[in-house]
């Protein structure tokens, strides 16, 4: 939020975008046809996209790696999300295992 | 209203409040990380409006608080909801017969709920009015609980003051991995990620914040390979 002007074209830039591409689906459905490998294509940079913002904001901080207590919390949500716990129990029980790990002095 | 809800049987309107539910809940973490990580309420609240798509929210606010330019960080929460375009021509009509003005109001509306919820309850009906019934449910449903939960998430995270303390920085990753961990039991898309993962870590030394994730895309070449 060092700028306003950005962010706020920023935050324009992707409401827009997003906007146009769920109006552009029911407005090309009879023009074109969408072939399945383009479909899969998107998904698949989409899942790339979110597994690399997983890996910077749970290991990282800024350009160095974060202390243990943050990287150990958002695995034990993955191993509870993987094995299909709630979102609820995921969520916070990441959260407890960092500020446990925190409250005994490790960063 | 009353006809949508007469449409859906007992089973399918419980499963939409449900997920419905889980969207609030999510939103909610989503409005406390957002404060957390030094945005105003205004922030979330505006983009739950706006923008109506989770993952890319959280993806813009990431980047953007890791000092990531703001451009970047939108090109990278477009590119996330790419997916809508294939979505809107997999469905079939959700306006129905009405006059041109009432028909356009309805299809613009109509696109903006457009989410991974309410295609997925519209596709899973049998028939035409049952699909529309559900995808305007859903979607509706999801433009009140979404920003609602965010609002509430957001001015709950402005009363917590030291964030670190509860571990609510490991929130938001935990999120993003659980909203993906369903497409992660596909072999080639676990792969992917691993790799796009892999990448971004590794230039994350070197590069200015948001850049590792747009870096992370190379990934993509893999899935050519035959698994």
């Amino acid at each position: 939020m060092k700028d306003p002007t950005l962010f706020a074209a920023g935050l324009i830039t992707l409401s827009a975008g997003t906007f146009a591409f769920r109006l552009a689906g029911p407005v090309l459905r009879q023009r074109i046809s969408f072939p399945p490998w383009a479909e899969r294509l998107l998904e698949t940079a989409a899942v790339i996209l979110l597994a690399a913002l997983v890996a910077t904001t749970g290991l990282t901080e800024g350009h160095h790696l974060a202390g243990l207590a943050r990287p150990a919390g958002v695995c034990v949500g993955g191993v509870l999300a993987w094995r299909k716990a709630p979102f609820l129990v995921v969520v916070l029980a990441a959260a407890a295992t960092t500020a446990v790990l925190r409250l005994l002095g490790i960063p | 209203m009353s006809s949508i809800y007469r449409t859906l049987s007992g089973g399918t309107r419980r499963d939409i409040a449900l997920a419905c539910l889980a969207v609030w809940f999510i939103g909610l973490s989503y409005g406390a990380i957002a404060v957390a990580s030094g945005f105003p309420l205004w922030v979330p609240a505006a983009q739950s409006v706006l923008v109506l798509a989770g993952a890319s929210e959280f993806l813009f606010i990431g980047i953007v608080a890791a000092g990531g330019n703001p451009l970047a960080a939108a090109a990278a929460g477009v590119l996330v909801n790419a997916r809508h375009l294939p979505y809107g021509l997999a469905l079939p009509d959700m306006i129905g017969p009405g006059r041109p003005m009432k028909r356009s109001m309805k299809r613009l509306l109509g696109s903006h709920v457009m989410n991974d919820e309410s295609v997925v309850f519209a596709l899973a009906q049998e028939d035409l009015p049952r699909k529309r019934a559900a995808y305007w449910a859903c979607g509706l449903g999801v433009l009140l609980c979404w920003p609602a939960g965010a609002v509430l998430g957001a001015l709950i995270g402005s009363v917590i003051a030291d964030t670190g303390a509860f571990g609510l920085d490991a929130m938001f990753p935990a999120v993003i991995l659980a909203l993906i961990v369903p497409a992660l039991r596909e072999r080639q898309l676990r792969c992917a990620a691993l790799i796009g993962a892999v990448i971004a870590l590794a230039t994350t030394p070197f590069l200015p914040p948001g850049l590792p994730e747009l870096l992370a895309l190379f990934a993509i070449a893999v899935k050519r390979k035959p698994a």
